[in-house]
């Protein structure tokens, strides 16, 4: 199997393997950095020429990076691979939409474990991204620095003494960074009690938005919340922000969750139950219903409910739901709906089956 | 009232947006929002759209501020890619990075009603950033140096003035130096 079709087929990803602190509630953390080459236009302002340049300029830089995290660095043209392998890479956190759209000169460089990938060309020449499972910012940021650092001995980065990073969308300037969590509130949904975050959190210089859905509804109850500011503070005042911001929502989905085992327990208990019985048999299963059923497997998983699954399976449920990862896996973009809602019960039965511990007798 | 987006035509459609950066309000005309209708009414681009439309805004009340002021800024461009303030209102990105030195005067107000600031307090890169990093150190040193006077931990501050007096040698030659180029 070459390197690309390891990245793409792949299910484990090492971000999402429910360890990790506060992991019952927070999924993954993720650091961005944005930074940009001083000589050339940013690439909304470069024609195709200059965005080869940069592109060129980033991979004579990029054996710098890789001994500076001692790991290898696989690189994926944009251009070389079709709209589906791009929506893979997408789903599983590694590119942005924006690579997604516009494929000429984008490049991605991304590291075996598939948590530190490097964007070329997107919004700003260069978007260094690193993952980690659970509530841990310091990590992720500590590798995008020594990213930067690499990257920055090799390349003249923009850079203003009074202003920062220079970046291409003035809400980056400054440190061009990006920190965010992803979080499973399902206790907060049934209790309905997300809208309160989300109105509250711009007081605190921080957006949440639903991963998959809109304001009304959240299959999957997955959400993201990110640092708005980026100027002023430092990164390590931006991202202890944050934490104190996750620290509080983790309370409250605990609390809320707490609520509905004790109120609600024979009801959680047959949901949950439900949720492992569909996936484990079903023969159709959609995208929405793999969010909804995957999140209440897990929520009975952390609430301690379930017995006999190992929770790494919640993961590869997630990547392997998604309908571009399983076309792409079955080599056919052709599929009718129910062929590949065939494919993803098929592969969910598998998961679960191979996560499926030996009950103690 | 004239369309914020084309400037042309009377604006019949009035449209305000709440949110982190307080009221932000959008008059457009028949045909320009017509081009608006495929994300307000579109959920999964909605929340892609919003920054940037925002910025329109901000940079279209400054420019607004800045025509008082200056008598008009649409004559400016980027030497190096050639953007104008005009491009800006319209996109909200910024296109190279000379065009925070061709347009700081512009941008700087727009920073500070984004972050609340202007000034940046982060990360420095070794190289590009030039003596800032070593200014910074002096400025912490220094810092540190008063809290120890005053609390007469005389022998730490003497350690610390020592180290602050080479620095500061260390930086008037590395500015000598590119005095000197």
């Amino acid at each position: 199997m070459n390197e690309l079709d390891t990245l793409l087929q792949a299910s484990k990803v090492a971000w999402l393997t429910a360890e990790g602190d506060d992991s019952d509630v927070v999924l993954a953390s993720r650091i961005r950095l944005a930074r940009n080459l001083r000589q050339l236009p940013f690439p909304n302002r470069a024609d195709l020429a200059q965005l080869q340049k940069a592109d060129e300029s980033l991979q004579s830089a990029m054996p710098s990076v890789e001994t500076a995290l001692g790991e290898h660095m696989t690189r994926v043209d944009m251009e070389n691979i079709s709209g589906l392998q791009r929506e893979v890479l997408r789903d599983k956190q590694l590119i942005s939409d924006n690579l997604l759209k516009n494929p000429q000169h984008r490049t991605v460089y991304c590291n075996d474990s598939q948590n530190v990938s490097i964007m070329v060309n997107e919004d700003d020449h260069i978007r260094i991204q690193c993952l980690t499972p659970g509530l841990n910012l310091e990590t992720p940021l500590q590798k995008a620095f020594a990213v930067d650092d690499a990257l920055e001995g090799q390349l003249d980065i923009a850079f203003d003494e009074k202003m920062g990073y220079l970046t291409a969308c003035p809400t980056n300037m400054g440190t061009g960074l990006r920190a965010s969590v992803l979080l499973h509130l399902p206790g907060m949904v049934y209790t309905r009690n997300v809208s309160s975050i989300i109105n509250i959190s711009p007081q605190l210089g921080l957006a949440v938005r639903p991963l998959f859905g809109d304001e009304k509804e959240q299959p999957g109850c997955l959400f993201q919340i990110a640092n708005q500011l980026t100027l002023g503070y430092s990164e390590q005042e931006l991202i202890d922000n944050l934490r104190g911001a996750v620290t509080e929502i983790v309370a409250h989905e605990r609390r809320a969750r707490k609520a509905l085992a004790l109120y609600m327990k024979e009801r959680l208990e047959d949901e949950v139950w439900r949720a492992v019985g569909t996936l484990s048999y079903a023969r159709l299963l959609s995208e929405k219903e793999v969010l909804e059923l995957a999140s209440r497997l897990r929520l009975g998983l952390d609430l301690k409910l379930i017995r006999g699954i190992a929770p790494e399976c919640y993961g590869e449920v997630l990547i392997s739901g998604r309908s571009s990862f399983l076309q792409n896996l079955a080599e056919n973009e052709n599929l009718t709906k129910t062929e590949i809602d065939r494919l993803r019960a098929q592969h969910v039965r598998k998961i679960l089956e191979r996560y499926r511990l030996r009950l103690e007798e | 009232m004239l369309c914020d987006d084309c400037g042309r035509k009377e604006a019949v459609v009035h449209i305000t947006q709440i949110g982190a950066d307080g009221r932000v309000e959008k008059h457009l005309c028949e045909s320009c929002a017509a081009a608006y209708n495929d994300f307000v009414g579109v959920q999964q681009d909605g929340r892609h759209v919003s920054v940037d439309d925002f910025l329109r805004g901000i940079f279209g009340s400054a420019q607004g501020q800045e025509n008082k002021a200056s008598g008009g800024t649409g004559e400016l461009s980027c030497p190096h890619c050639g953007m104008s303030y005009r491009d800006f209102r319209q996109t909200g990105k910024i296109g190279c990075a000379a065009c925070y030195d061709t347009f700081r005067v512009q941008l700087e107000p727009i920073l500070r009603r984004i972050h609340g600031s202007s000034v940046h307090r982060g990360k420095i890169p070794h190289r590009s950033g030039g003596t800032l990093e070593l200014k910074h150190t002096i400025a912490q040193l220094s810092q540190q140096l008063k809290a120890c006077v005053e609390q007469e931990e005389y022998e730490k501050a003497a350690e610390l003035r020592d180290k602050v007096r080479a620095l500061k040698q260390e930086l008037q030659q590395k500015e000598g130096g590119q005095d000197h180029e």
